[in-house]
């Protein structure tokens, strides 16, 4: 059973206690991003502070694998500047094309934190998409808001 | 003929219509395995079905053997050429119960929709009087269902779009059925063109289409039938469903890629003008301007899918060896035994019709707790191959209330084996997620 080394209880944990989940005020984009050929889907807001991730806030639905991908990232993301995000986000997408590749993993260990646990995913073509839902809305919401604040300013 | 490898103590089963292990040794890509050895259980063939090793024998024979342009040289390769895809041509024919000539073929059912598509837009600015009878403009209507695959919507919206005319749509029961109250106000004397499928791709329901052809005909409207997932499945003659159009895809009926076939009376199509122009359509050429050939030349441009088309007719010959009426018996009884396995499956909801009354092998569902994409990950684990998420039927499962759903479908290599490799498999994803619910009484839901 190939199963477990996609399904790691760190993701399974993230599936069903979601961090950060709910949308909140105040934010500067909001986000509707789905998944089409199998209808995950999820809405993200992001607030900025100065170009610090001050919140991600979001709902969503689908399979285990694109809501404990939001979950992790939330974690990931809060604090950090916008380039140091999308950053982690490069590293994330470098992770979910490394086809299992053991190597890869291990080079994003310290970067990834519990995001490291979808490197099983990345076997598995078709799921992808799914643990990449997450961080393209991130990178969507989050040129918005930096764009809107701009223009705020 | 039980090809059962365990069932459930007590379990209804039947022998099976069709010899399942005989058909299985047709299918070279049933020996292989996957996921670590283990054995192919292919539940999907409402996305593609397997193909039997004399469809892949016909098209290797035309290309080893008489492949030449057909309707073009006079060179003898192309004279056997023309033969074998007019023979074909007569095969599907045969197959449906029509004359050859209302046989065009197309790449799929989603080109043979919209083919008819543009040629009711066309049809509003050709220049010969001729093909503006069934010219679709502003203040027309086209009636589809709330049931449809995107490729019985998509083209219907998109044709309103161009033209001005308005989408009107036929919805739902609760039961997985079409809710026909409304049927004579929905279709009315501004209907064109009603739009319906035969089979649900998602719900598995078989719609009566008798009450809404007759309908339809009554205002003068025109029928298109959507058999992607009826034609394969079901003896289908045109004479006795009396549409205008059928439209099937060759892959879902253990055919090849790239061929599907758009069935039309004969002077419906003679009334409508082309939607691809070009090489070997066309009647005579100018520079000025251009006339066309009859049917289903006219609808034929370009150098056809010829050994597609060949393969395809090896399909037709296939599955009328085994008697089209079994092959929907055998699916009957598999249906029957697997929505009575699925729905003991405390969590599991069936969406559609919970028993085989007019409805064909496809099965949807729901497990409570498991989203379909992990249920399906689960069964690909085991070997078993279905499809999940919406099935190009967004609406469905929106009216339904579900994200999406696992779909199971059937055919005529099925067996109890596989059916009950499936029902294992949803227990074994229930376990996985750590969602088994309790057994109540009876052990059913």
């Amino acid at each position: 059973m190939q199963l477990q080394s996609m399904y790691q209880d760190i993701i399974l944990d993230h599936y069903r206690n979601p961090h950060g989940r709910g949308l909140r005020d105040p934010f500067e984009a909001e986000v509707h991003h789905v998944n089409p050929t199998c209808g995950d889907e999820v809405t993200m807001r992001v607030h900025l502070d100065g170009d610090t991730i001050a919140d991600v806030s979001y709902e969503g639905q689908g399979c285990s694998i694109s809501q404990a991908s939001v979950s992790a990232m939330y974690d990931l993301v809060i604090g950090k500047s916008v380039t140091e995000a999308l950053g982690t986000g490069e590293h994330f997408m470098t992770l979910m094309q490394s086809k299992g590749d053991a190597a890869v993993a291990e080079g994003l260990e310290d970067e990834l934190e519990d995001a490291i646990a979808f490197a099983g995913v990345s076997k598995y073509p078709a799921r992808v998409k799914c643990a990449l839902m997450s961080w393209m809305a991130l990178k969507d919401a989050s040129a918005r808001a930096l764009s809107t604040s701009s223009e705020a300013n | 003929m039980t090809q059962t490898v365990s069932r459930p103590a007590g379990a209804h089963q039947v022998p099976l219509p069709l010899d399942v292990e005989a058909i299985r040794a047709d299918f070279p890509i049933l020996t292989r395995t996957v996921r670590d050895g283990k054995r192919l259980v292919y539940l999907d063939s409402g996305a593609t079905s397997q193909k039997p090793r004399s469809v892949l024998d016909a098209e290797r024979w035309f290309y080893e053997n008489v492949n030449a342009a057909p309707h073009r040289g006079a060179h003898q390769l192309a004279e056997e050429a023309t033969a074998a895809y007019e023979a074909a041509r007569a095969t599907i024919g045969a197959f449906l119960g029509a004359p050859e000539n209302e046989i065009v073929f197309t790449r799929n059912s989603t080109e043979s929709i919209n083919l008819v598509a543009y040629a009711l837009s066309n049809a509003a600015t050709a220049k010969e009087p001729e093909f503006r009878r069934y010219a679709v403009g502003q203040g027309d209507e086209i009636v589809v269902t709330e049931m449809e695959h995107h490729a019985n919507l998509l083209p219907w919206q998109q044709l309103c779009e161009r033209t001005g005319a308005t989408l009107r749509w036929l919805g739902l029961t609760d039961d997985g059925r079409l809710d026909l109250s409304d049927l004579d106000t929905v279709v009315n004397e501004r209907t064109k063109l009603v739009a319906v499928t035969q089979q649900s791709n998602i719900l598995g329901t078989i719609n009566p289409l008798g009450g809404i052809i007759a309908r339809a005909h009554e205002v003068g409207a025109l029928v298109l039938v959507d058999g992607a997932q009826s034609v394969p499945h079901q003896k289908v003659d045109v004479t006795e469903l009396g549409a205008d159009f059928l439209v099937f895809s060759g892959h879902k009926m253990l055919g090849p890629t790239g061929v599907g076939v758009l069935w039309g009376r004969y002077d419906v199509l003679d009334a409508l003008p082309p939607f691809l122009t070009g090489g070997s359509m066309i009647e005579v050429v100018r520079m000025e301007g251009s006339t066309f050939a009859a049917p289903p030349q006219r609808f034929e441009a370009g150098v056809p899918m010829s050994a597609q088309v060949i393969g395809l007719a090896a399909a037709a010959d296939y599955l009328t060896a085994l008697g089209m009426d079994r092959v929907q018996q055998h699916e009957e009884v598999l249906t029957g035994y697997a929505l009575e396995q699925l729905q003991a499956i405390p969590g599991v909801t069936v969406i559609g019709p919970p028993d085989t009354v007019a409805r064909g092998g496809a099965i949807s569902f729901t497990v409570d707790g498991v989203h379909p994409h992990d249920v399906g990950q689960v069964l690909d684990d085991l070997g078993i191959a279905v499809r999940v998420g919406h099935h190009c039927a967004w609406p469905v499962v929106r009216r339904y209330g579900v994200p999406a759903t696992t779909r199971a479908t059937f055919y005529v290599h099925t067996g109890y084996d596989d059916v009950d490799a499936l029902v294992e498999g949803v227990r074994e994803a229930q376990r996985f997620f750590g969602v088994v619910p309790a057994v109540t009484e009876g052990g059913t839901n």
